[in-house]
């Protein structure tokens, strides 16, 4: 017998919903009958999410052929779709887009409810966002969890087209093959934000660079889809040319994403550098008054 | 809910409190970060949920790692950081430090030297967040008669005080030594301290605390200077009143003659300042340092304007004059012979003075104690004193003060900073010599302590002091970084 999903609201009328690892700070604005409504369907939809997911985890848990989708639930679905534009090039499981999966289908489930002005599930950091006409969102963007910290502020307005925002980085809660901080994409969906955060993060990397300190991920995560991979646990002080390498190796990839147009845009931070590439627009630096 | 159990399979546990049935190995947590292995044990962690839970209360966030009771090896940190608050010192200076703690942080090494530094050269920087003047630069500072420091250079929009150095402390005299040891101690652990500035004002300085000046307790700093003012609410000021002038000690702002105004389109007045202007719709001095407008030293505001000209002024022309804090304002209309009459402050400009006071921070003296320990303080933590300062500048050694993080002055010897609202309390503590005595704590890996000349007979691990030793265990400070875990040190 497991514990069942916490439903519970929190200050300033967000909706908080946690069931094992999936953990969603939930906002929404309009008329207050449909906000209400839309919280339940999230709460109801929250039910079965993890239960569908963890049916099928042996296969999400394994590399994607190009093509095919053997995956039944609707989130499963949304992550094979998310990682399959990467699977030929690189080795990647749709465990890869699941936050952001997760996200999407919630927030699919309070829409297909009620009309909403502006909505978000936040999951972790991985975030699916709604935006009506006219309206905007502002999302601050942060480098290390343990220390939060604004690098950087990205404006999404509703003619955008963004509908999702994800992080990845070493030193958050998921591992990351490469090194920077945080790369924060934004894309259409929150399961393709979170697909591509995790590509453009890998490839912020210094491979076989002497500061960097790297441990197979089953090691530490003995069912890990990265099995003996390793996923890096610290990066010592780089010098600023050491940054520029790996950031510029990070912004081929996201500039060739945008320009496939898998992602909107996305900032790549390491050590206090950032890049940006897309629709995020470049960070100007706060200015003393 | 019921409580998960835990499958034992070799050395990791199986949890089964959710469907996806983690298996974790010792020290670590599952895919929530929920749940640990601690020794074998599946324990909940959650610290997701607690911080949440006490965000909402309101109350503080307790880091629910860094506790006493928790062994420490879930995290990428050792759980506990031995400071030097209350460690004793290492004179006469070739005794090894009285703690050199090893800890083991996620399978590498650690070492932190620990110590508390005897500081005779050392003092104070106090800054006071307000526009009032409270004395001219270089003016002395006493405490009881004996002086204990200066006025020093104003950065911003808040005056910089200076105390203590090897010069009072040690350099004239011995009541004016033990005045400003006393004096730098009370400040370092948090107490207030009446300061009076020679022909100027008498202040009560306590860090973090809003600063006593005149007996009137300070409530904001400035929003800016005049001009920055002008430039914020210029807008929100135009077709409500014809002219604003922003009393400043510093930079007084003329709305009608700034760029922001001109930008704006808004209309000359005939408007004529006193004091020297700086560039169009910036005025120095137009009055003297003092504790009244502005941080001037005037009590009616007409006093720094001249006669307007008649050729570009009109009657029934409006004036505003605030300060900028919004603490102080008059508003103005010119009757017939282009006098400024005083009149009611009409409400569509009440809100924009509001907007200024409210867009003014909370004022705070602020303390932050700088120390040397170039010197001796360095053999206690190694045979070859110098390797160690080279150490600290290559950014191999992680240098705090009690566990908080400390600034370290580019160039010779190690001098830092810090803040001294983010050491434990009472950490500071004195000798007669006189003399401040620091916590200070130097952490590196143990393969470099060792490289750089450590004394490596005196190190011990951090659980051999767990017991029999008198402690005070404190929660980490969530504002400060972790020491063990430092970009660029190992985590």
């Amino acid at each position: 017998m497991r514990a069942r999903p916490q439903i519970a609201l929190l200050e300033g009328g967000r909706l908080h919903l946690q069931d094992g690892p999936i953990d969603l700070v939930i906002g929404a604005s309009g008329a207050a009958p449909a906000v209400r409504c839309a919280y339940r369907a999230a709460a109801e939809r929250m039910e079965t999410i993890l239960d569908a997911l963890c049916a099928e985890l042996p296969l999400l848990r394994s590399p994607v052929e190009p093509g095919l989708c053997p995956m039944h639930g609707t989130v499963a679905r949304r992550m094979h779709c998310a990682v399959a534009p990467y699977a030929a090039a690189h080795f990647i499981t749709p465990m890869a887009a699941v936050a952001g999966a997760v996200a999407d289908e919630v927030l699919g489930a309070m829409l297909g409810v009620a009309a909403l002005d502006r909505a978000y599930v936040n999951n972790g950091g991985d975030i699916a966002l709604h935006l009506g006409p006219g309206v905007a969102f502002t999302i601050g963007m942060v480098d290390d969890p343990e220390r939060p910290g604004l690098f950087g502020n990205v404006r999404i307005a509703a003619g955008d087209g963004a509908g999702g925002v994800a992080t990845s980085g070493w030193r958050g809660r998921s591992f990351s093959l490469g090194i920077a901080d945080a790369v924060t994409v934004l894309a259409r969906t929150a399961a393709e934000a979170d697909a591509a955060a995790t590509i453009v993060a890998n490839a912020v990397d210094l491979p076989g660079h002497p500061a960097v300190l790297r441990v197979p991920a089953r090691d530490l995560q003995p069912d890990s889809d990265l099995g003996e991979r390793s996923v890096t646990r610290a990066v010592g002080r780089l010098d600023r040319h050491e940054i520029d390498i790996a950031l510029a190796a990070g912004m081929v990839c996201a500039e060739r994403l945008v320009a496939g147009g898998l992602i909107l845009g996305a900032a790549l931070h390491l050590q206090g550098v950032t890049e940006t590439a897309g629709i995020v627009p470049r960070l100007t630096l706060p200015v003393a008054a | 809910m019921t409580e998960p159990k835990a499958d034992m399979q070799d050395d990791k546990i199986r949890c089964d409190a959710c469907p996806v049935m983690c298996y974790i190995k010792p020290g670590l947590t599952g895919a929530c970060d929920r749940y640990a292995n601690m020794d074998g044990e599946l324990v909940r962690v959650d610290p997701h949920v607690i911080l949440h839970r006490t965000l909402e209360q309101g109350g503080a966030v307790v880091p629910f790692s860094k506790t006493a009771d928790w062994d420490g090896k879930l995290l990428p940190d050792a759980e506990a950081f031995v400071t030097a608050v209350g460690a004793g010192t290492t004179y006469p200076d070739y005794k090894p430090a009285p703690f050199i703690i090893a800890s083991e942080v996620d399978g590498v090494d650690m070492v932190t030297v620990v110590t508390e530094g005897i500081f005779s050269y050392c003092g104070v920087k106090v800054k006071i967040d307000t526009d009032r003047h409270l004395g001219a630069e270089r003016s002395l500072i006493k405490v009881q008669g004996s002086a204990v420091g200066h006025v020093t250079t104003s950065e911003y929009g808040s005056q910089m005080l200076s105390l203590g150095g090897v010069h009072h402390l040690t350099g004239s005299g011995k009541k004016e030594g033990r005045v400003t040891c006393e004096t730098l101690l009370d400040l370092c652990n948090g107490k207030p301290v009446e300061l009076t500035i020679e022909d100027g004002a008498t202040v009560v300085v306590q860090a973090g605390k809003a600063p006593i000046v005149n007996g009137a307790p300070e409530e904001r700093m400035r929003v800016g200077c005049g001009s920055a003012t002008i430039g914020m609410f210029a807008k929100q000021w135009q077709g409500k009143v014809d002219e604003v002038v922003v009393v400043d000690d510093h930079i007084t702002g003329v709305l009608s003659e700034h760029q922001a105004g001109k930008l704006l389109g808004i209309a000359e007045t005939g408007i004529r300042m006193r004091g020297r202007r700086s560039t169009p719709g910036r005025y120095f001095q137009v009055a003297e340092p003092g504790t009244g407008w502005g941080g001037t030293d005037i009590s009616d505001p007409l006093t720094i304007l001249d006669p307007f000209d008649p050729a570009t002024a009109r009657p029934g022309q409006s004036l505003l004059m605030v300060s900028t804090t919004g603490e102080h304002f008059a508003y103005y209309r010119l009757d017939e012979t282009l006098r400024p009459v005083e009149q009611e402050l009409p409400p569509a400009l009440q809100e924009s003075v509001e907007r200024i006071r409210e867009n003014c921070e909370p004022a705070l003296s602020t303390v932050l104690f700088v120390g040397g320990a170039g010197g001796s303080l360095r053999a206690g933590v190694t045979e070859n004193p110098v390797r160690l300062t080279r150490s600290v500048k290559d950014a191999l050694t992680y240098v705090t003060c009690g566990g908080a993080p400390v600034y370290v002055w580019p160039g010779g010897g190690i001098t830092f900073m810090v803040d001294v609202t983010r050491v434990p309390e009472n950490a500071f503590g004195y000798v007669p010599t006189p003399a401040l005595v620091a916590p200070i704590e130097f952490t590196l890996r143990l393969s470099d302590y060792a490289a750089l000349g450590g004394h490596m007979d005196h190190v011990r691990r951090v659980a051999s002091i767990a017991n029999g030793e008198a402690q005070r265990r404190l929660l980490h400070r969530r504002d400060n970084p972790w020491p063990l875990s430092r970009p660029g040190a190992p985590e």
